[in-house]
């Protein structure tokens, strides 16, 4: 049987693809890539369908063994690996692919032609980390795993490996909102605050939410009712530090929202680690679809 | 109301009413099976919808759903289920019981009286899998959050937090008041569909012996 043995899991280790769609009305969040541009991309390289499986690697990598020979690539964040980066590469049976340190950003995805394996739930084989959902066993992976891969599909490979860059727009560290007063917002007041000051990227984020921390905003009291939240999603809890919702977010929420981060930066908001510096600045909601659509034809320029 | 650059949220005024529920409860099915949307988010008196800007933008997703606002009109209205909710009250399963009867001063046997005596409507599904906001909490047995929320709270704990009461799904942090625990669970991924509890239902607890 094909498969994927972890020698070391790296730091937070699971199985992604492009997440759980459709059971918002259930109270499940859709979960997937942190950084979906680069497990799709990860995919083109290897002859995949954008969506398919692979591991999603966090600041610091793991080692993996193939059996039998496969062809993989490794997209995200520059990280330390025995392989190159944004580059199909063919691995050897027993070969071990060590994935090191991040330099910069905080994710990685290790793609394999043919997908890893795991159960569908609910339409999908992410891993929902906070609800023990999906991926392997709904955890994160350890040491002496074994995972499955390429029995989903078989595509044929033909001529030279594909090898790309990084997406052009990058990893920044200054995200775009829609302008406030085209947006829904509970709390309109202190977008403009949010786009002055400077904030800092906490300890406790995960892939639940990018907590914040900056000069506390206003803190608003007035009654809230509960809504549905969309991913990206800026809330201001009591205390005044502004929570991003990402992609493990809860589907419904109390708290005042006061913006939204496009969807062109959501891969960005992935590749965010602790400390990191963060700003904000508003844009319309059509220059946000221009940059999606031109982030959509770096994608499928790649192979 | 534009809610994002891939979401748009359509509302039914600003209050929990029973109105407002029911055009929720309507419009939710047919706008899960509209193209190009990829998720819908009911609430109290909202509707959210995700959907994919590759593929639609925010005033199509606006016709779309008023289209569909307008075919409620003469859509059948589902007729509601009652689900009982089997509760062990008290002890280990509601560690919380006699504190919060002490709080809104009644016996714990009149707790449990006036909780399982009441008719709960589920307004919609959210927050977190399976989980139910309930309507139809009694005054009298209201009761404020805990000051330091629980690491954990156990699946299938029965809860009031505030003028709310409802049930844990699955073991989770959590800062309401723990009167019981039911053996039933409301989440399981490999069950179609996964969740015991469905938007407009109606429930009754009914005490148990642990």
């Amino acid at each position: 049987m094909n498969h994927i043995r972890v020698i070391s899991p790296g730091l937070l280790t699971t199985v992604q693809d492009l997440g759980r769609p459709g059971y918002a009305h259930l109270g499940i969040s859709a979960s997937g890539a942190a950084d979906a541009l680069s497990l799709r991309a990860g995919n083109l390289l290897v002859g995949n369908p954008e969506g398919a499986a692979a591991l999603e690697m966090t600041l610091a990598g793991g080692a993996f063994e193939f059996e039998p020979a496969a062809v993989i690539a490794l997209t995200g964040a520059d990280f330390d690996a025995s392989v190159p980066m944004w580059s199909a590469v063919e691995v050897q049976p027993g070969e071990h692919v060590r994935v090191g340190h991040a330099r910069s950003g905080a994710r990685c995805y290790l793609c394999v032609h043919g997908g890893i394996d795991v159960p569908l739930v609910l339409g999908s084989m992410s891993t929902h980390l906070l609800t023990g959902l999906g991926g392997l066993e709904g955890r994160a992976l350890k040491r002496g795993d074994v995972l499955a891969w390429g029995r989903r599909f078989r595509l044929p490979t033909a001529g030279p490996l594909p090898t790309a860059g990084p997406p052009p727009t990058k990893w920044g560290r200054r995200f775009r909102l829609p302008t406030v007063g085209n947006i829904h917002v509970t709390a309109p007041a202190d977008a403009s605050a949010l786009c002055r000051e400077t904030w800092r990227v906490r300890e406790d984020s995960d892939r639940m939410g990018l907590r914040l921390r900056g000069p506390a905003l206003e803190r608003h009291t007035g009654h809230m009712l509960t809504e549905g939240v969309p991913l990206g999603a800026v809330q201001v809890p009591p205390d005044g530090q502004p929570i991003v919702l990402f992609v493990e977010h809860q589907t419904t929420g109390g708290y005042p929202k006061i913006a939204n981060v496009i969807s062109a930066d959501f891969h960005a908001v992935g590749q965010l680690r602790p400390r990191d510096e963060v700003h904000f600045e508003q844009i319309s909601i059509d220059a946000a679809l221009a940059l999606l659509d031109a982030q959509e034809k770096w994608l499928h320029s790649l192979v | 109301m534009d809610s994002s650059d891939r979401s748009l949220l359509v509302a039914f005024g600003e209050e929990i009413s029973l109105a407002a529920h029911r055009e929720v409860l309507r419009l939710t099915p047919l706008l899960r099976s509209a193209s190009g949307v990829t998720n819908v988010h009911p609430a109290y008196a909202s509707i959210l919808i995700d959907f994919d800007p590759r593929a639609i933008r925010h005033r199509d997703v606006e016709r779309t759903a008023a289209e569909l606002y307008a075919q409620t009109a003469t859509a059948p209205f589902p007729e509601p289920r009652t689900v009982e909710i089997p509760v062990s009250y008290g002890g280990e399963s509601g560690p919380d019981l006699e504190a919060l009867a002490a709080l809104t001063g009644h016996t714990p046997d009149e707790v449990v009286a006036i909780h399982s005596g009441a008719e709960y409507l589920v307004y919609f599904l959210g927050f977190s899998p399976g989980f139910p906001y309930l309507g139809g909490l009694p005054e009298s047995i209201a009761a404020p959050r805990l000051e330091t929320p629980r690491k954990r709270v156990p699946a299938g704990s029965v809860a009031i937090g505030g003028r709310q009461t409802g049930i844990y799904p699955m073991a989770s942090p959590g800062g309401w008041r723990i009167i019981g625990r039911t053996s039933l669970q409301l989440f399981q991924p490999d069950a179609d569909p996964p969740v015991l509890l469905q938007m407009g239902d109606h429930v009754k607890f009914v005490p148990v012996a642990e």
